[in-house]
């Protein structure tokens, strides 16, 4: 039996997927690309929080807004807007990371056409006081935005439940990785991203739901062997997701964790929910690990991971850089260095968008295990 | 085709702008103080973004050194493309602004124009530019070991709320206590206000200069914007620059009193987008003239002085967060294409030239939404040129040239 089948057919077709859940609630989805969007208060909106991913179809009419030195997620993204793909959103939630997303969310206003549209202008460093204080503001001015432009007042009561709905969803994450870890009889790196990819889009309290029970069948998968290959930490940016793991594992590497927005980020650090709502969303983006276009010192990320490749027993490290992506690129030279301080061996490749990866990637993945 | 004739032009030597000897001695003796030995020196040297608030290090008697204004001056001799290739070679991509990839490089080797720069005890970073500043200064932070403080100024879409002023205005007093600590001493509040009232002088001052060529003949063109924006970069809030500029000033008014243009013949007037190409400066310089288009504006060098409308003359510190968050770069696509839209009925331009720079992001990105505003609301062709300010690999000097002749045929 496949307990993968279901999220597998929702990450194979997520489009399909948001379209049927609107024909069926009646109510609204809504798009974003990152995850610094709090999706607690679209859940609590009675919304569809909808990661956009770009469907890696040719690029068509972004061609006319936006230049060619601009990252496949980015232009993908604006590319399905444009065509119509995305007809099915209210609208779309920019919260300000990189120069590239910030660009993109005033071609996309002027041009992509949808009743909804939000910026949640955040601040770009994580570690103050002020920011602090300023993170909440934006919470709650987005917290009104939503309102506005759903049409829905959010209680405190909605609010504490969508809370409680996607902290059940970041534990179940968390479970699966450390299942993953240590049996990967029960689930591999490939099954995984199909339950992330689902993850992303899905009704949050289906996905709960869904994901509990998924968690309570594999823990009763024997592991019939101890887990085999070289493991490994993947590191870097994959805003647009292709499958890699299937990859990393077809050439005998075993993942054991990454730090991607759409992977242990996605999960890591629940949210209180004992005080204040908008004040505990807050605080979880300022303890949460940053992604790079945020600032909480200047080894924040090396040290991040200097830590996972040590507490899980990694051989070594892969960093994936989406071309074109600024924050990434700046910080893999120092991330490597820290690595290789400790003697931690790292291979680096470059990702142009989902189809060039996978012959490249495999053959050098390949190289990098033998070597380890 | 547009035919190129060659322009003999007997007033060559009138055109000239006298005050540019006097602007190199003062950049070299900035340059000079600065790298002086730390010893003899006794100032403390900050390295600031060129959109960072620099009066308060003023007020405390730092040094500010720009390691942008250092990557125009990689890119104006040239010395960009091993610098980049250094980069590389360390691990850093080729997509990276390259005034980035160049400062991080130069850095590490010590060489570049003038031995390279001062090392600093301090960094200073405002996002208002971009997010790649916040990233090249962490890496700075590093390799130097110093304090860096990060001025966080947030995009303003479509609105400024009091959200952000407040968050600014908070950040101005968390500026001066990272001074304070920085220096050890307390900050010189008397000693501001004077630094305030010549930061505004000097800024006024600049937007006369540039407004000079509102006359036709054009006193200057951008690509001598470009050379002395240095100063109001570098030396904003100083005497030094306010002197210099009214010394300009007076050269420019002159110069339009007596109908010397900086073209012998002015039949197009265009505005240019985005940073200089600095390693092209003077072959496109020679490019519009030869087809008599006079550049007499540009959206780059004007942007020093795009917060002046939110500066209060009279607590200039209290305002500081929220003018140095309001500049136009750190805005909307849609407002800095009228931004633009004013700039060609101000200074009645016949056409916009576009620089799409590879470098930078935030600046590039939106290009082609603000060209069609203009062409729908002005009718007015427009030039887009694919290049890089700092890394000649970049630039396709015959594409280019094709492009600029069937813009001027387009100018009819
Ligand atoms: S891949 Fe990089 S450049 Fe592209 S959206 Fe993500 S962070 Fe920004
Ligand atoms: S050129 Fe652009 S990306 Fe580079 S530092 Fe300047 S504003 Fe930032």
């Amino acid at each position: 039996m496949d307990h993968f089948e279901f999220f597998r057919r929702i990450s194979d077709n997520p489009r399909g997927y948001a379209v049927d859940w609107k024909q069926k609630s009646g109510a609204k989805v809504v798009g974003h690309f990152c995850s610094y969007t709090p999706q607690e208060l679209l859940v609590a909106a009675g919304a569809l929080p909808y990661r956009i991913l770009g469907s890696g179809a040719d690029i068509v009419h972004a061609d006319g807004y936006l230049q060619s030195y601009c990252c496949s997620l980015v232009r993908g993204g604006l590319e399905d807007a444009l065509a119509g793909r995305l007809a099915f959103l209210e609208g779309a939630v920019f919260p300000h990371t990189c120069d590239s997303i910030q660009r993109l969310s005033d071609i996309w206003r002027m041009n992509a056409g949808f009743d909804f549209h939000a910026d949640i202008i955040m601040p770009v460093k994580l570690d103050t006081a002020s920011a602090a204080e300023y993170m909440t503001a934006v919470l709650a001015r987005f917290k009104a935005d939503v309102e506005k432009g759903l049409g829905v007042t959010i209680s405190d009561t909605m609010l504490h439940e969508a809370i409680h709905i996607c902290n059940r969803v970041r534990h179940s994450l968390e479970q699966l990785y450390a299942l993953r870890r240590q049996n990967p009889q029960a689930i591999c790196g490939s099954d995984l991203h199909a339950v992330f990819k689902a993850a992303l889009v899905m009704d949050r309290r289906e996905l709960a739901d869904a994901l509990e029970a998924l968690v309570t069948v594999l823990k009763t998968v024997p592991a019939n062997e101890k887990p085999v290959g070289k493991r490994l930490v993947l590191s870097g940016g994959l805003c647009s997701m292709p499958d890699i793991y299937q990859v990393v594992e077809a050439s005998g590497g075993h993942v054991v964790w990454d730090d991607f927005c759409t992977g242990a980020r996605y999960f890591e650090g629940m949210v209180d929910t004992s005080g204040d709502p908008l004040q505990a969303l807050a605080q979880r983006y300022l303890q949460r690990v940053v992604c790079p276009a945020k600032h909480a010192g200047i080894y924040a990320r090396g040290q991040y991971l200097l830590d996972k490749v040590k507490e899980s027993h990694a051989d070594g490290v892969i960093f994936l850089y989406l071309k074109f992506c600024d924050p990434h690129g700046f910080d893999y030279p120092y991330m490597k260095a820290m690595l290789d301080d400790c003697a931690i061996p790292s291979l680096m490749f470059e990702v142009e968008d989902q189809l060039s990866a996978e012959g490249q990637l495999r053959t050098r993945c390949e190289a990098f295990l033998e070597m380890l | 085709m547009a035919s190129v004739e060659k322009i003999v032009d007997p007033d060559k030597a009138r055109r000239k702008i006298k005050a540019d000897r006097r602007m190199r001695e003062i950049m070299a003796n900035y340059y000079m103080e600065a790298k002086t030995p730390k010893a003899q020196r006794g100032k403390k040297i900050a390295w600031i973004t060129s959109g960072g608030p620099v009066e308060p290090l003023h007020a405390m008697d730092v040094i500010p050194i720009y390691p942008e204004n250092y990557g125009a001056m990689i890119g104006a001799s040239k010395m960009g493309v091993p610098l980049c290739e250094k980069s590389e070679e360390m691990g850093y991509a080729r997509d990276l602004c390259s005034y980035a990839r160049a400062d991080i490089a130069c850095a590490t080797v010590a060489g570049g124009p003038i031995g390279g720069l001062p090392e600093p005890d301090m960094l200073v970073c405002c996002n208002n530019i971009c997010g790649t500043v916040l990233k090249w200064y962490e890496v700075q932070a590093r390799y130097y070991n110093v304090p860096l403080f990060i001025l966080d100024t947030p995009i303003t879409h479509t609105t400024f709320n009091d959200d952000m002023r407040r968050y600014v205005t908070r950040q101005s007093e968390e500026y001066i206590a990272f001074l304070e600590m920085a220096c050890g001493r307390r900050f010189d509040y008397d000693r501001m206000k004077t630094v305030g009232d010549l930061s505004i002088r000097g800024q006024q001052l600049w937007q006369e200069i540039l407004d000079t060529t509102m006359h036709k003949p054009a006193p200057m063109t951008c690509f001598d914007a470009f050379f002395h924006l240095a100063m109001i970069v570098t030396l904003r809030g100083t005497q030094t620059a306010v002197d210099y500029y009214e010394m300009l000033l007076a050269e420019m008014k002159e110069r339009v009193a007596q109908g010397i243009g900086m073209l012998p013949v002015e039949k197009y007037r265009l505005v240019w987008d985005n940073l200089p190409i600095w390693y092209r400066l003077r072959w496109l310089s020679e490019k519009f003239m030869e087809r008599s288009a006079c550049l007499v504006a540009d959206t780059y060098t004007s942007g020093w002085t795009s917060w002046m409308p939110y500066v209060d003359q009279t607590d200039f510190l209290g305002f500081m967060g929220e003018s140095y968050a309001r500049i136009f770069l750190n805005s909307g696509t849609d407002l800095m294409a009228e931004n633009i839209v004013r700039m060609v009925k101000k200074y009645d331009a016949h056409g916009v030239v576009f620089h799409s720079n590879r470098s930078c992001k935030p600046y590039s990105f939106g290009q082609y939404d603000i060209q069609r505003i203009v062409q729908k609301k002005l009718g007015i062709p427009t030039l887009m040129i694919e290049a890089d300010m700092v890394d000649e690999r970049s630039f396709s000097e015959s594409q280019v040239e094709t492009r600029i002749d069937a813009f001027i045929e387009m100018l009819g």
